[in-house]
């Protein structure tokens, strides 16, 4: 193989070794990740030369070495399996620590079918094989890379007609003593007029780096509805490239949200695809970033057929040297006439070192739409400040009530009132600088005994 | 000596280059009710802003005594946690904020500031409960966002509604009766004079003397171009609506 690629980073370098030595015998038996990793040896690490990487540069975390979990792996599930509880909420869990499921598969009564994907694929190789793979996106190198070397990761299965009676919680969280390289995989099928809400959050429990790529599709059949409530809270040497696709058909209902408190680097790829009339979309996130973290998301609503709706609402606070990206992408196709899509992404700038690069891409083929969108950067209302001040409060307690209140527009879309409250705590507790990692993220964590006795870890 | 809430003597302000107060003297003592009426523009809400701790003006001279402390010397919340009120001209829209949390939080502030602690849940309700019946504010709009698409009158319901919370030493009301139709202006006024007490005291900025029918002052100032021109009783009040600012300054030239 001819080394093309100049800028050739440690980690690249890892992973074709490893492929070579180690994943050599596995691939043969899957030829389609032999295939992925050719892809991926051609393409290699997206670049910032890559429009959409143009503003995210990924040396720091390429220039190193992680341990890369293969299929032998099983034993990083030694630790203990992490559970973190809502108060007032009870839910279906699926706990995946350092990208292994911790539970096999459930089947409730109703036929609901949810835990381990790679388990799916034994019970289940026809309902997976018809769904797996089918509404992926090719992107750049880390969805070859995801292709290759995922293992495991949730599935969810809810068939025709029932609606899941609580939320289904799908924990993500990384824990080991080495820099993990972690390729989950997760699929989500809602039968028609089917109902669920998803909570899905990624967690880290040290302060080791990681690097996750992570690829979630889920599918939702006509009149379903979906609310995904997504939670990034990691610490600020992790990186996540985090690729979610949303297939919706006719009638389908799906209210996604994603709030993002920490991170070293976030890279949200969340893909929706309006593929039968009547479909609503409505995209929503938060995210407060301070120190270097960088959050990078790209929203890409695709309205396919016509009389669809989508709506993408983004709300950030960025703090000393923090910086984002906000790509926000509609496509519009010829036959997608009475579309409405609507677009916003709004940013505080608290410190003037703090970064921010709005781009929203409008492609529309058809001519009866209605789209529209608006970015803006801006600072806290003085004038709101002092009229609080003049009531008594605390200039600083007062830029953390104007800051929550910037970003509870997104809160809003939350429908749980327990998991709204929740978050509205730890964005409080976030904005007055008293939330870290885990730092009681959602949760009361039941494994926090054993986490005290990590070392370097903060506990509040 | 000790019942003078506010003391302002030689008080000039500059915004910028402009000199917009050029000399300002006012005495208010507890239990007073002052009126301050004046055209427009003539620096009646920058005198209101600079008491309430607002930046961007510039003393060039003179002094501001709260109490006989320093006021130009505290920050604007410590100023209202010693109990000074502002009821805004323009109120401020504050989307996301409910009137209940900024309450509750600007409440704790000032208890915490006097060493008290945290109102309880139970204790804040029946306080916003009793003073919404003071100012007959319906319960919903406290459920909302501070003023956020309020109506003119609504708002300023809201800014009496929120002093009555913080129950000052000096509340100074600019304007807040214009926008109010003619119950809401009885209702309010009559909130404010309940508010009234021996103790504290009233400063309300207006520009129509109907307004002094229900609050009846104790003294009424005029100000004109950045200065108090005239001080009467509630007479002179009479005079202005009668007469206009013309018969103002005809006074002026003669003097
Ligand atoms: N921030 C500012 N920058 C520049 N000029 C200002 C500023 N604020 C006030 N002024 C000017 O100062 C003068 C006094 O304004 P002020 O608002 O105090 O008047 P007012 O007596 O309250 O008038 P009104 O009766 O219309 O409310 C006006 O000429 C106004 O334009
Ligand atoms: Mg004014």
């Amino acid at each position: 193989m001819e080394i093309v690629k100049q800028d050739y980073s440690k980690f690249e370098r890892q992973l074709k070794i490893f492929f070579e030595e180690k994943y050599q015998d596995f691939s043969l038996k899957f030829p389609e990740r032999a295939v992925a990793f050719q892809q991926f040896i051609t393409e290699g690490f997206p670049t910032r030369q890559l429009e959409s990487w143009r503003n995210t540069d990924l040396a720091h975390i390429l220039n190193d070495n992680y341990h890369i979990v293969a299929p032998n792996d099983r034993n990083l599930l030694s630790t203990a399996a992490f559970h973190c509880n809502v108060q007032g909420i009870n839910v279906h869990e699926i706990s995946i620590t350092n990208g292994f499921s911790n539970q096999k598969l459930i089947k409730l009564d109703n036929d609901v079918i949810y835990g381990s994907l790679q388990e799916a694929i034994l019970q289940y190789p026809d309902l997976v094989s018809k769904h797996f793979g089918k509404y992926n996106k090719h992107l750049d190198g880390f969805s070859s890379l995801n292709d290759t070397f995922w293992l495991d990761g949730a599935f969810v299965y809810v068939p025709d007609n029932i609606s899941l009676d609580l939320p289904l919680q799908i924990l993500n969280a990384y824990n080991w003593d080495e820099q993990l390289f972690l390729s989950v995989r997760n699929l989500i099928v809602l039968g028609k007029n089917s109902k669920m809400t998803l909570l899905h959050c990624d967690d880290s429990l040290n302060h080791h780096r990681a690097l996750s790529n992570s690829v979630s599709e889920i599918y939702m059949d006509e009149y379903s509805e979906m609310d995904y409530y997504k939670l990034q809270n990691i610490n600020n040497k992790t990186a996540i490239v985090n690729r979610i696709i949303f297939y919706q058909e006719q009638a389908s209902r799906l209210n996604a949200n994603q709030v993002s408190l920490n991170g070293g680097l976030l890279r949200n790829d969340i893909h929706v695809k309006l593929d039968g009339k009547m479909s609503d979309a409505d995209v929503s996130g938060a995210y407060l970033m301070d120190k270097n973290q960088m959050i990078d998301n790209h929203v890409h609503v695709h309205h396919a057929v016509s009389d669809c709706t989508s709506n993408q609402e983004f709300r950030g606070v960025l703090d000393d040297y923090a910086a984002t990206v906000f790509n926000g992408y509609i496509l519009v196709d010829k036959d997608a006439q009475k579309t409405a899509a609507q677009q916003s992404c709004r940013h505080i700038l608290v410190s003037d070192k703090a970064k921010i690069e709005t781009q929203p891409f409008l492609e529309i083929y058809a001519d009866d739409v209605k789209c529209s969108h608006g970015a803006s950067v801006g600072q806290l209302d003085n004038e709101a400040l002092f009229y609080m001040r003049s009531r008594g409060i605390d200039e600083q307690n007062a830029r953390t009530l104007l800051t929550y209140a910037f970003v509870s527009v997104v809160l809003d879309k939350i429908k749980i009132k327990p998991l709204r409250e929740r978050y509205a705590d730890m964005i409080k507790q976030r904005l007055s600088g008293n939330l870290g990692i885990c730092g009681q993220c959602v949760l009361d964590c039941s494994i926090k005994e054993k986490m005290e006795q990590l070392d370097g870890l903060k506990l509040f | 000596m000790n019942n003078i809430i506010l003391s302002i003597k030689d008080l000039h302000i500059k915004i910028g280059d402009r000199e917009i107060l050029k000399g300002i003297n006012l005495e208010v003592k507890a239990g007073e009710t002052h009126a301050i009426m004046g055209p427009n523009g003539t620096g009646k809400s920058t005198l209101a802003a600079v008491i309430a701790g607002r930046e961007g003006y510039n003393v060039t001279q003179g002094q501001v005594l709260y109490k006989g402390e320093n006021l130009l010397e505290m920050s604007p919340e410590r100023r209202s946690r010693e109990g000074v009120f502002l009821g805004f001209q323009y109120p401020v829209e504050i989307p996301g904020v409910s009137i209940t949390d900024f309450l509750k939080t600007a409440i704790n502030e000032h208890r915490k500031y006097h060493g008290l602690e945290p109102i309880s849940a139970k204790d804040f309700l029946a306080l916003m409960n009793e003073k919404k019946k003071l100012v007959e504010m319906t319960s919903n709009l406290a459920n909302r966002s501070v003023n956020e698409g309020f109506s003119g009158g609504e708002k300023k319901r809201n800014e009496i509604f929120q002093m009555a919370m913080l129950e000052p030493a000096l509340a100074i009301l600019d304007e807040t009766d214009s926008g109010l139709d003619i119950d809401a202006l009885r209702i309010v006024a009559n909130g404010v004079n309940k508010l009234r007490t021996k103790e504290n005291a009233i400063v309300v900025i207006t520009h129509y003397q109907r307004l002094l029918d229900y609050i009846v002052p104790d003294v009424v100032h005029v100000m004109y171009d950045g200065n108090i021109v005239m001080t009467g009783n509630k007479s002179l009040a009479m005079n202005l609506e009668k007469h206009g600012y013309a018969w103002v300054k005809e006074q002026l030239d003669i003097s």
